[in-house]
């Protein structure tokens, strides 16, 4: 049965993350540099990183695998999280600016700006700038989702809007005027609640609450996904009228589903952030949405695992080719997606558990 | 007529009658109810096509009512004006003799009692049987409520009996997908009894049937009108002969003739436009 199948990939996932979290921490803070079980900070920061995109992927999955809405444009929730944290982590550095200026981040000093736009009120504050992390990205998902749920917009059409959506985003955020750090966007960054990030202890925190939100990501979506709600779900996935005509408001299903999978995305983004050290309109690229949710096809969409597994899988493949094959990354992930589409539709996780898919 | 009549999401009139067992006293109320649809001088026009052309039909309370009619006659659309996915340019629809049709959602009008079954066979595909009927059922279907939902050993019973009614207790677990084609018909009119509709709007049954699954479907449908209101569109003849006692006959988006199937077969109109004899 699916759902015993589920219990048991569900185990090996929180038990994989509860290795990461103990084990990587320790073998980076408590194993000298010298000893060959050392892991580096470096790669602790990738893993953290993956860690994020495997939220963000678990994000997509939700709306796509249960939902069957495929958003092209989640990179865009990932990047206006990211810049919530971008942003507090801007104001934390102070005088220690190359300006010094207490108020203004370097680059609005160097603008010949005088005051703080309005759109950085409150970010000084850590707690205002969480509740931003998750409040821009879940408020821009629901008026977009109202209008296009509501309009009844689905399959491709919806997938075209989400992709103009996260480019308009770009756009929008390349200009100085915006007054979130034009191209350059927003990086420099120095500590984060009184921690230099450049610590190795830093680092490691921010490992473990990555491991962490994407274990509650996971258990909230699955929970979700148990419930009559992901049941309505998928439902409205395979025959979205006869849904209707049972009584369910859909487009609510919907616009729910996708708000809070926004706002799983923008955590992703704030954790990412303080770990890379930067954000920039690229994040904001439709090109970096359409990677995301080939994560997710080649991991297995429709079983939460499956997009974490598919993060996982291919940007280990991306650092090892754009390392050392860079030429030749994009034409391999292309390849990747074309062969999983015509042989495993259902993904690496559908292709070992073909009874599990929701 | 016996009690207060109330709006769309509280208890309504009919209740007492979708329950099994229901008490003499709402069985006699049933009988003096009249009608149960009412469409009246109803005109829906796309791109200056006619496909109603001032239809006007009634149904009355506990009949089991054929439509039947060339291709264009107005079939779908008749069902679609009455479940809300299109709307008249002009007209009348009522449900029972205080709700307006016009004026509410699909999902309203489902919750209201009208379950419509499509004419391609409308399951989820990739849920199991079971869940297909549990999310038919009849209860509050806001997004809060689904997120606490809990199945009661009472709705479970529910389930199990509509299984076991349209004869697919064996298949419950398995994923709707992999029915056959007379197996997902029969669920979908599962998953409209679980809705406990007053009123049943089922698109050709039949379409695409064996010999037997034609006869089960017939016995299915014969049972199921009397407790409700049953309106089948269909084009197999031999079918139509064997369940219905009422026929009307649709022709260019309006009734051409209406009353037993001897009467109708015997009107020389009929023959003209659809019999073709």
């Amino acid at each position: 049965m699916a759902v015993t199948a589920n219990k048991r990939a569900d185990q090996v996932v929180y038990g994989v993350l509860l290795a990461l979290a103990v084990a990587v921490p320790a073998l980076n803070l408590g194993v000298g540099e010298s000893s060959a079980l050392h892991v580096s900070t470096y790669t602790m920061t990738l893993v953290g990183k993956y860690l994020c995109y495997a939220l963000l992927a678990l994000s997509v999955d939700l709306v796509w695998g249960f939902g069957g809405i495929l958003s092209l444009g989640h990179g865009a929730f990932f990047a206006l999280g990211g810049y919530a944290m971008g942003m507090h982590l801007m104001r934390q550095i102070g005088t220690r600016g190359v300006y010094g200026n207490a108020e203004l981040p370097d680059f609005m000093v160097f603008l010949n700006w005088k005051e703080l736009p309005w759109t950085w009120y409150g970010f000084d504050s850590f707690p205002f700038a969480m509740l931003m992390v998750v409040l821009v990205p879940g408020l821009l998902a629901f008026v977009f989702g109202w209008f296009a749920f509501r309009s009844r917009v689905t399959g491709v059409y919806l997938s075209i809007i989400t992709q103009a959506l996260t480019y308009a985003l770009l756009l929008a955020f390349f200009r100085n005027e915006m007054g979130f750090g034009g191209n350059n966007g927003l990086t420099d960054f120095k500590d984060i609640l009184g921690y230099d990030l450049q610590a190795d202890s830093t680092r490691a925190t921010l490992f473990v609450l990555s491991v962490l939100a994407l274990a509650g990501g996971y258990a909230g979506c699955r929970a979700l996904i148990d419930s009559k709600f992901g049941r309505v779900l998928v439902a409205v996935r395979d025959a979205e009228n006869r849904a209707r005509f049972i009584g369910y408001r859909v487009e609510n299903y919907k616009l729910w589903a996708w708000t809070f999978s926004a706002m799983l995305a923008g955590v992703a983004g704030a954790l990412y952030v303080p770990q890379v050290g930067i954000i920039n309109p690229g994040e904001f690229s439709p090109l970096n949405s359409i990677e995301l949710v080939i994560w997710v096809a080649v991991g297995g969409r429709g079983t939460l695992y499956g997009a974490l597994l598919g993060a996982f899988v291919v940007n280990f493949a991306k650092t090892f080719f754009t390392g050392a094959l860079p030429e030749l990354w994009l034409f391999v992930l292309g390849a990747v997606f074309v062969l999983v589409t015509l042989l495993i539709p259902q993904g690496i996780a559908g292709y070992f558990n073909r009874e599990a898919r929701a | 007529m016996n009690a207060p009549r109330t709006p769309v999401s509280a208890p309504t009139w009919w209740d007492e009658f979708t329950t099994a067992g229901s008490s003499p006293n709402t069985a006699a109320a049933r009988l003096h109810q009249g009608n149960i649809l009412y469409i009246e001088n109803v005109t829906v026009s796309f791109d200056g096509f006619r496909a109603l052309n001032e239809l006007t039909l009634y149904i009355e309370t506990g009949e089991l009512r054929c439509i039947i009619g060339p291709n264009g006659a107005g079939k779908s659309t008749m069902m679609d004006v009455i479940t809300g996915k299109t709307r008249p340019d002009r007209g009348q629809a009522w449900f029972g003799s205080q709700l307006n049709l016009l004026k509410m959602s699909e999902p309203e009008i489902a919750e209201a009692g009208i379950g419509r079954k499509f004419q391609k066979p409308t399951v989820f595909e990739h849920l199991p049987v079971f869940t297909n009927l549990e999310l038919a059922m009849r209860a509050p279907k806001g997004v809060w409520r689904s997120l606490v939902a809990r199945l009661s050993g009472e709705a479970r019973d529910r389930i199990e009996e509509i299984l076991v009614l349209v004869g697919l207790a064996e298949q419950r677990d398995m994923r709707a997908g992999a029915l056959s084609h007379g197996q997902k018909q029969w669920l979908e009119i599962g998953m409209l009894l679980m809705q406990e509709p007053q009123l049943l709007l089922i698109d050709e049954p039949v379409a695409g049937m064996t010999h037997q699954e034609t006869e089960r479907t017939a016995e299915l449908l014969v049972a199921l009108a009397g407790q409700r209101s049953v309106v089948v569109v269909e084009h197999d003849m031999e079918f139509v002969r064997s369940i219905a006692k009422r026929v009307t006959v649709l022709h260019e988006g309006s009734v051409l003739a209406e009353g037993s199937m001897a009467q109708v077969q015997d009107d020389p109109r009929v023959r003209q436009v659809y019999l073709g004899a």
